[in-house]
Order: structure tokens, then sequence, then C-alpha cells
């Protein structure tokens, strides 16, 4: 039985090669001077999706909230495998933290509906919440298995994991719907493909495009266009989403700048000791 | 993140102002498969856009996924381990890599599975991979070999084969040289026989075959008893089984990752590609002719790392109170490396469209049988270029790349000759360069002939008519004074007519002619950017001394090399 997938991706700056002036003196990261790309461990997900639909056959449907430029991302879906892709935009999706974003994709995902998997990268670069993914899982009801290693067998109604539980591991299997959110460990995330970026990259996108059909599950058929979803396509309740649907405030932004002093040899005696426990509670460290 | 296409701004400058709409409309046919394929191009900027987009996922793979992978690659190399090859293990992940990404079938038509790109794209693609890992990089040159079977192979063979070399499942190797046949292929040994039930079989040896243990081989053998020469050997498709035998792989100098096979046929079923008899004359130099191409574009690939690691090394050493690169010793290496690059690629990417312009005209002819005539001329001209050009972009490239690497680790010094740095490795590789597909010296035999028949002067012709060098006129003048030494160094050969002093000559008539051809290219290059004028510039002030001392050395009729040849060697 071909499975079908929903895989989340989120478009992120590139904060993994952030230079010294895309800082403004804040703190905060200048996002129109970073390259926008996908959250790398969005990637990882995504490839195991496609590691899925290889063995198992079945079809993946990338969803993403965010501005009309986050189809750059969605594109980058359709060119490694993705077979559908549904951008969700609307201005009153603006400003949402984890619990608004979680609840829009949990509207599309039930607009999308009988689904088996779910896949989410375990947390993005900006934010480093690893929030969304759980939180969705939770608002859906579903099964969820977060921090996965590795995917180790799967099959019509289950799938199992080795997942990380800080230091150590552990497997866990579940059955189907359940939503996984996939580290970097677990894949190498591939190229774009030639002939889908050549077939892709043209592709038009249909705005205020409610429509929802599942034509994509024939494999040979090509995503007609990207679907741009707003808030009424996915009958959301405006109250919980973007910034209304928000609870979390950003009271203050702080630059901490990193430095590197020289290693301190602490002398193994009673004073030695004793100087160190001083310092450390002197300066908040402990106690 | 370092994509290998982006960072490169030669190859992008090249791309940007090269002009393809000949050889594209050529090659798509009028854009016949628009409608029938979503990733065929629609028209001319649609496929320009294809080929910057693919190019973009070759540079970013070969910077981000090759090279990282490269220094282990060549570490671990190659083994053979109960008669099979065991690649090592980054070799490997990079063949997974290519498949996915559908660039195994960089050059087969959309028909047969593969994303039907031009060969001036496929020569900058192994470019940015022999940049990445020089060894690794052979199995994807290896593209010529499905190429060959579409040119020549039955329909038949071509949908049985194609599409498995397009997906990636299965690749391949070329294997003509033999221990007593390498540079003089016309005396092959190896015995094809036909059995009754019109089944051809192999028997004998064959030697130094990059890849050999893959699943295809493409085998130059001899199909007619009791003959000596060219006309008794075909070629033939051969798949793996059990009546091929690797012998031993070869320890090497470099390319590490890549095996060099020997393999015993013996009874081992095989199918004619092609008619009998024209093993060598005309399906094996088409393969050839194919991978002297991609072997040149490997070398620039090569060079191309080497540079970089030089020019980095030069800013980051001091010596003297100042980085190295402030010394004129230094900079002088630097530039030359630099212009001589640039200067391989520009006749690189000029042979590479003169052969897709052969091509696509051979392939429009058997679409369109009508338009033969039409294209007759054009047909016999680009046949011609290519036929010189070949020889000499492999000549250039190949021995260019050599210095260039010597040059690198001279800048390390010390450091350089030690495995802590790549430079060493980019030296090691780059030697076969000049060697393998036919060494330097008999791409200068091979291109010599069409030196002295006047195709480089009617290629010339071609640049100085259908270029406007008003703004480069200096440099346009000073390349038409060294082509006035060529035209005098060619009649003088001429009116000798002496056949010893030709072959004496041979190899400062042909360096002279790239020479010079280069100083035109760079000449045209350099009327659409400034920097350009100025790399043509260094380009040509040297060049013309070398260009001038071949001249001297041609008319002054010295023929000592010869005369004394045994009384010093003895």
């Amino acid at each position: 039985m071909p499975l079908k997938m929903i895989v989340t991706i989120k478009q992120v700056p590139d904060t993994q090669n952030i230079s010294g002036d895309v800082m403004n003196p804040d703190g905060t990261v200048k996002r129109s001077a970073l390259p926008a790309i996908p959250n790398p461990e969005d990637l990882n997900a995504l490839e195991e999706a496609i590691k899925i639909k290889e063995t198992r056959g079945g079809a993946i449907i990338a969803v993403t909230m965010g501005p009309p430029n986050a189809v750059k991302v969605l594109k980058e879906c359709l060119y490694r495998g993705a077979d559908e892709v549904i951008l969700l935009s609307d201005r009153r999706f603006a400003g949402a933290d984890t619990l608004a974003t979680s609840y829009v994709l949990k509207c599309a995902v039930e607009k999308i509906s009988d689904f088996d998997i779910i896949l989410c990268g375990r947390q993005a670069i900006d934010g480093d919440t690893a929030q969304v993914g759980p939180q969705l899982a939770e608002k859906l009801k579903i099964n969820q298995l977060t921090n996965i290693l590795e995917v180790i067998e799967i099959n019509d109604k289950s799938i199992t994991v080795k997942r990380s539980i800080g230091n150590g591991y552990e497997i866990v299997k579940s059955k189907f719907p359940v939503l996984l959110t996939i580290t970097s460990q677990a894949n190498e995330p591939r190229s774009p493909s030639a002939k889908r970026v050549m077939a892709y990259k043209n592709i038009d996108q249909k705005m205020g495009d409610d429509s929802y059909d599942e034509t994509y599950m024939i494999s040979e058929n090509l995503a007609g266009n990207i679907k741009e979803w707003n808030v009424e396509s996915i009958d959301a309740d405006i109250a919980l989403c973007g910034l209304s649907g928000s609870p979390t405030k950003v009271k203050k932004v702080e630059s901490v700048v990193l430095t590197v002093s020289d290693a301190k040899q602490i002398p193994n005696t009673e004073t030695g000791i004793a100087d160190l426990i001083h310092e450390l509670t002197t300066q908040h460290i402990i106690g | 993140m370092t994509n290998y296409y982006r960072d490169n701004a030669d190859i992008l400058f090249h791309f940007k102002n090269m002009d393809l709409t000949r050889i594209i409309t050529l090659k798509e046919d009028n854009f016949a498969e628009k409608n029938q394929y979503p990733y065929a191009p629609k028209d001319i900027n649609d496929a320009l856009d294809n080929y910057d987009r693919v190019l973009e996922i070759v540079g970013e793979i070969a910077g981000n996924f090759v090279a990282p992978r490269a220094r282990m690659v060549d570490k671990t190399g190659v083994t053979l381990v109960d008669g099979e090859v065991v690649y090592p293990k980054g070799t490997l992940e990079a063949m997974d890599r290519f498949k996915k990404a559908d660039l195994s079938g960089f050059l087969i038509s959309r028909k047969y599975g593969g994303i039907n790109m031009p060969l001036v794209a496929f020569s900058a693609a192994i470019e940015m991979m022999a940049r990445a890992d020089a060894s690794t990089t052979l199995v994807f040159i290896l593209q010529g070999l499905p190429d060959t079977i579409q040119k020549f192979g039955s329909e038949e063979q071509k949908q049985r084969l194609l599409p498995r070399f397009a997906s990636g499942e299965i690749y391949g190797s070329m294997a003509l040289t033999e221990p007593d046949a390498g540079s003089d292929l016309q005396s092959v040994m190896l015995k094809a026989t036909q059995a009754e039930n019109g089944k051809w079989l192999l028997n004998g040896v064959k030697r130094f075959i990059t890849n050999g243990c893959q699943h295809l081989s493409l085998v130059l053998a001899r199909s007619e008893e009791g003959t000596k020469d060219a006309r008794g050997l075909s070629f033939f498709i051969y798949e793996r089984d059990k009546n091929m035998k690797i012998r031993r792989i070869e320890h090497k100098l470099g390319i590490q990752a890549s095996p060099t096979c020997e393999l015993q046929f013996n009874n081992a079923e095989a199918e004619l590609l092609g008619k009998r008899k024209m093993g060598l004359i005309k399906y094996a130099m088409f393969l050839m002719n194919s991978a002297r191409l991609a072997v040149a574009a490997q070398a620039v690939g090569i060079a191309e790392a080497a540079y970089r690691e030089a020019d980095s090394y030069s800013k980051e050493r001091s010596q003297f109170k100042s980085p190295i690169r402030t010394f004129p010793a230094v900079y002088e290496m630097l530039i030359d490396m630099k212009t001589n690059i640039e200067a391989a690629r520009t006749l690189l990417y000029e042979t590479s469209r003169l052969v897709d312009m052969k091509e696509n005209i051979e392939n429009h002819i058997e679409l369109h049988p009508e338009d033969k005539t039409v294209f007759k001329n054009d047909l016999n001209r680009y046949s011609n270029y290519v036929a010189l050009f070949t020889p000499m972009v492999k000549n250039y490239a190949a021995e260019m790349s050599n210095k260039v690497c010597y040059d690198a680790i001279q800048i390390h010094g010390g450091s350089g000759y030690t495995k802590e740095f790549n430079v060493e490795r980019f030296y090691r590789d780059a030697r076969i360069t000049s060697i393998y597909e036919g060494t330097t010296q008999l791409q200068n035999v091979a291109a010599i002939s069409g030196v002295m028949a006047g195709v480089a002067f009617e290629r010339l012709n071609d640049y100085e008519n259908d270029n406007d060098f008003g703004s480069v006129e200096d440099l346009f003048k000073l390349s038409q004074k060294l082509r006035a030494h060529l035209e005098v160094a060619v009649s003088h050969i001429k009116e000798k007519d002496d056949k010893e002093y030709q072959k004496i000559c041979t190899n400062r008539v042909v360096d002279m002619t790239i020479d010079i051809i280069i100083c035109y290219l760079l000449r045209i290059d350099a009327a659409k950017s400034d920097r350009k004028r100025k790399v043509a510039h260094v380009f040509i002030s040297k060049a013309k001394f070398r260009v001038k001392s071949n001249l001297d050395s041609i008319l002054s009729d010295d023929n000592c090399v010869k005369e004394f040849c045994d009384d010093i060697l003895s």
C-alpha cells in the first residue's frame, strides 16, 4: 500500500554562514542580508520521506507556512522528490510563534487528511525551539516519535525507529498515523535532480487556490502548480493564527559575545578547590 | 557551501558570453520535444537556463560532496579482493549522488532517459568534478561510452542499454589497449570469432583498462582472421559475465580511486557494435576523441584546484616579513598559472563547441536527410576542425596542468612536497593526463596534418571574419603577426619536401599553432571584458617569444638531433 506522507518545511535565514555585517547592533539578525534556505533538518525530513517512498511507494506533500517568497523552499522540495507542494501564506498568519504555527499547520494537515506519516525536521536553525513538530502531533492527537537517528523498519501499518534520548538511544515502534521529527544524523539529503529542476523551475504559483485533489498520488503526474492556501482555505480561526494566536512575547534580545580565554590550571589542593568554588559562587555560575 | 560553478568567475564568463544558438537549435531539433518531456527546453533561453541550472547542481556536488572526500579516497585507493574491484567509499557515494541527481545520462537523449546536454556543458562539468577529485571523476567521464552506443548502436541496442546508463544502473569502460598494443592500436590481437549460431566470442587480454570492472565494456577486437592492421578490427559490446576475469589492477602514481584493470576474456560472448572492420577506424576513434576532450577538461580541473591552493598559500605564507606572493618570482608563477588555465579553458570550450557542431549537424542530417546538401560544407569544415582541435586541446591542457601542479608545489616549498597539503595529490593526478588517451607526442602526430593542410588557417580566417576587434586592435595586430610566422614555418617545411624533417618539426609546428589559436581566442574574449584584455596581453606577450623561437628553429634547418642521435645515445 502506498504511503501518504506530509513533510513540513521552513524557510530560514542561512545562520550557518553568518559573517560580521549581517548582525544588527542590538544582536538581532538582518534577515534580508542572509540568503533564505530550507531549514537543514527539514531537508533531512524530506530525504527520509523520499527514501520511504523509494522502498515502499507513496506520495510526498511538502507544506510550508511563510511569506510568498517561501515558494523557493517548496521548489527545493519539488527538485528533490516532493509530489505536491502547498504554501500557507496569508498576512493573518504573520508574527506566529510555535503555538500559532502548529495550529495553522494542523488546519492544513486536516484539510489534506488521510495521511500516514508527518515528517518534520527536529528543529529550525533560526529559533532552535524544536516545538512545532511535537505541538502539531498533540493538536492532531497522534503519536509522535522525536529526535530520530534512523528509520529501522517500515511496513503498511507501522514504523520502527531509533531515537536519541540524549545520553543514548532507544528503539521504538508506532502505528500510523504518526509524526516523526528527524535529526541531521538520520541521512544526508540528496542534491536536486537535474530533470526535476528543469521540469519545475518555471512552475506556476496558483494564488488563493484552495482546491485540493489527489492527482499527485498517481506517480506519472507532475505537480501542476504550487498551491497557495490562506486562512479561509484551511478553515482556520483567526484568533488562533499569527500574532493574535501567539502567547510568546520577546522581552529582550541580548547580544552575547563569546570570548575564549586561556585554560586555567586549578591546583589539586584543598585551597585550590575552595578558591574555585568561591569564584563560581560569586559569579553565580553555581549556587 | 562551496559551489564549484558559482565560485568560478571564468566558467561563468564563458557561459554568459558564448553563443550557443546554432548548437541548441540543432540539438533540440527546433524544440521538437518541448511538449513531450516536462524537462525539455521551450526556446534558446530556456535551454541556456537549463544548462546553467544543471551546472549549478554539478558544482554543488563537486564542491560540497566530492571535494571533502577526495583526500580519503586518494588514501584508500582501489583494491582487488577475490577477483573483484573494491572502490573507496567516497567514490561509491559520489556515484550514488550523480545517479540521484540524474547526472548519469548527461549526454544521452531524452528518449533514452538522459538529459541531452551539449558537450560544452559536459566539459565544464568534468572540469568541476576533476577540481574536486580527479580520480572519482573518471567514472563520470566515461559517459562518452554510452554516447558511442548512441551514435553507432542499433535501435534495439540503444533501447536496451542506454536507459540503464542514464539511470546510473550501469557504467562502462573502453577496452582498447593490450600489452603489445598501446599507442599502436592497429596491432590489437584480442580475438573475436563468430560461432555457428552467429554469436561472437572474445578471447585474449586487455590491459590498462580504466574501470574495466564495470558492467559493460566496449572491446576492440580482431574479427578478421589473418589480418594484421586496422581493417581487421571490429568493436564489440560486452556485458560482464563469468567469462571475463580481472587478472590484476595496477598500482599507480595517482588517480588512486580509478581501477586500471587487466582483463582476460575466455570465450566471452559479445555483440557487434556497428559494422565489421570499422572498429578502430570509426568507432574507437570516435570514443577516443571524446575521451581526449574529457581528459583535457579533467586536466583543466586539476590545474584549477592546484592554482587555488597555491594562490591562497602565497597569501598566508610570510617570509622576509612579507607574504611570499609579493615577490616577483612568486607572483609571476601565479600569473602564468592563472593565464594558462584560462588559455586552456577557452581552447577547451571552443573545441567542445566545434564537436557539438559536428555531432549535431550529423544528427540533423540523419533526422532530416533532405538537408544533407545544405549542411555538406559545414559538416566537412567542422569535421576538419574537430580532427585538429581535439588533439591540440588534449596536448595543451595536459601539459599546462602538469606545469601548474609543478609550480603549485614550488610555491608551497617543502610543505608542498608533504602529504599534509593537497598539491602533491594534484601533481600525481595530473601526471596521467599527458599520457592516457594518447601521449602528447601522439596528439601532435594527429594534429600536424591538419596544420599542414591549412585547416588551422581556415579557422583563423573564421575568427578574423566573424569578430569585431576594434576595441582590441593592438592585440589583433600582434596575433596576426604570429599567424604570419606560422605561415612562413609551414611553407618552409613544404618547400623543403623532406618527410623526416617534417617529423622533427612536428612538435614545434603544433606548439606554434596552439599558441596562435589561443592568442586569437583570448583576443575574442578580450573584446568582452577588460580583465580578459589583460589576460590576453600577458599570454600574447609570452607566446610571441615562444612562437618566434619555434620559427627560428624550423628555419634553421638544423638537423643535429637526428644526425648525432646514435652517437650521443650509444
